[in-house]
């Protein structure tokens, strides 16, 4: 299951909006072993295309030494697509090279709607997992028992992003 | 010429775990050949045809080696070889759900 602050979902439904037609990428960070998204990174899709994306390799080579020397690793990839559904394309999964990330992809064919789904893609398989919004914020607290923890989206948009 | 080679988590299996490695070689070509001798395996996952495998990101001293001569970048004492995945995608195949 992924677990990711609402102010993230929001970033990057943002971005996909803003990058439509092409397809919009960036990963968000966290620390090394917590798979705890906590820093998102948009990327620039070197491709600029509608069917494609690719991280800039410079970008990228950058943004990894930042993760290697913060203790970091990259928790999420999320990239748009931007006619079909969201679910990870044969591209997609002959590509997923990080085994230890969730594959969040959002789909943006519909303007007033949007697929937010998340996967696991290890070995050439998918699996769809679920999507726990929890409230923005860096420090969220531990869920305490007897409660079901996460929040609906609309009681919790209205938090102030830190 | 001895450099360094940084790993992805990818390919750390390969490497018996090891984030960074050192290798002999010229070229970055035999870099590679090197390491394959020690970690069977790795060349395969670095290069197709004779070419860079597009599934990954190759850079000697932070210079992706695509844009240096691929393969044939000469490398020295000391360099830096960083390995990553490529990180890539998008909806060119349709139909992937079925």
């Amino acid at each position: 299951m992924l677990r990711i602050p609402v102010d993230m979902v929001e970033a990057i439904v943002a971005h996909a909006r803003a990058d439509h037609p092409d397809e919009a990428c960036g990963i968000i960070a966290g620390p090394a072993g917590s798979d705890r998204p906590t820093r998102l990174v948009p990327m620039t899709n070197a491709e600029r295309s509608p069917t494609f994306y690719r991280f800039d390799s410079g970008e990228q080579l950058r943004l990894y030494k930042q993760l290697d020397a913060a203790d970091e690793e990259v928790v999420v990839v999320y990239h748009s697509h931007t006619a079909t559904e969201a679910y990870p394309s044969r591209t997609d999964i002959s590509y997923a090279g990080e085994p230890q990330a969730h594959y969040v992809l959002v789909s943006t064919r519909e303007p007033d709607s949007h697929e937010f789904r998340s996967f696991r893609i290890f070995d050439g398989v998918v699996s769809e997992e679920d999507v726990e919004i929890i409230p923005a914020g860096p420090d969220v607290a531990p869920l305490s028992t007897g409660e079901s923890g996460s929040q609906p989206v609309s009681a919790a948009t209205h938090l102030v992003q830190s | 010429m001895s450099v360094s080679v940084s790993v992805p988590t990818i390919l750390r299996p390969v490497t018996k775990g090891e984030k960074t490695v050192s290798a002999e070689g010229g070229t970055l070509a035999e870099v590679i050949t090197d390491l394959d001798s020690r970690y069977s395996g790795l060349g395969d996952r670095l290069v197709k045809n004779g070419a860079l495998h597009r599934f990954v990101n190759i850079y000697v001293n932070d210079e992706d080696v695509r844009f240096t001569g691929g393969l044939e970048t000469t490398v020295a004492e000391g360099d830096e070889v960083t390995i990553l995945p490529a990180v890539a995608g998008g909806s060119s195949t349709a139909g992937s759900s079925r």
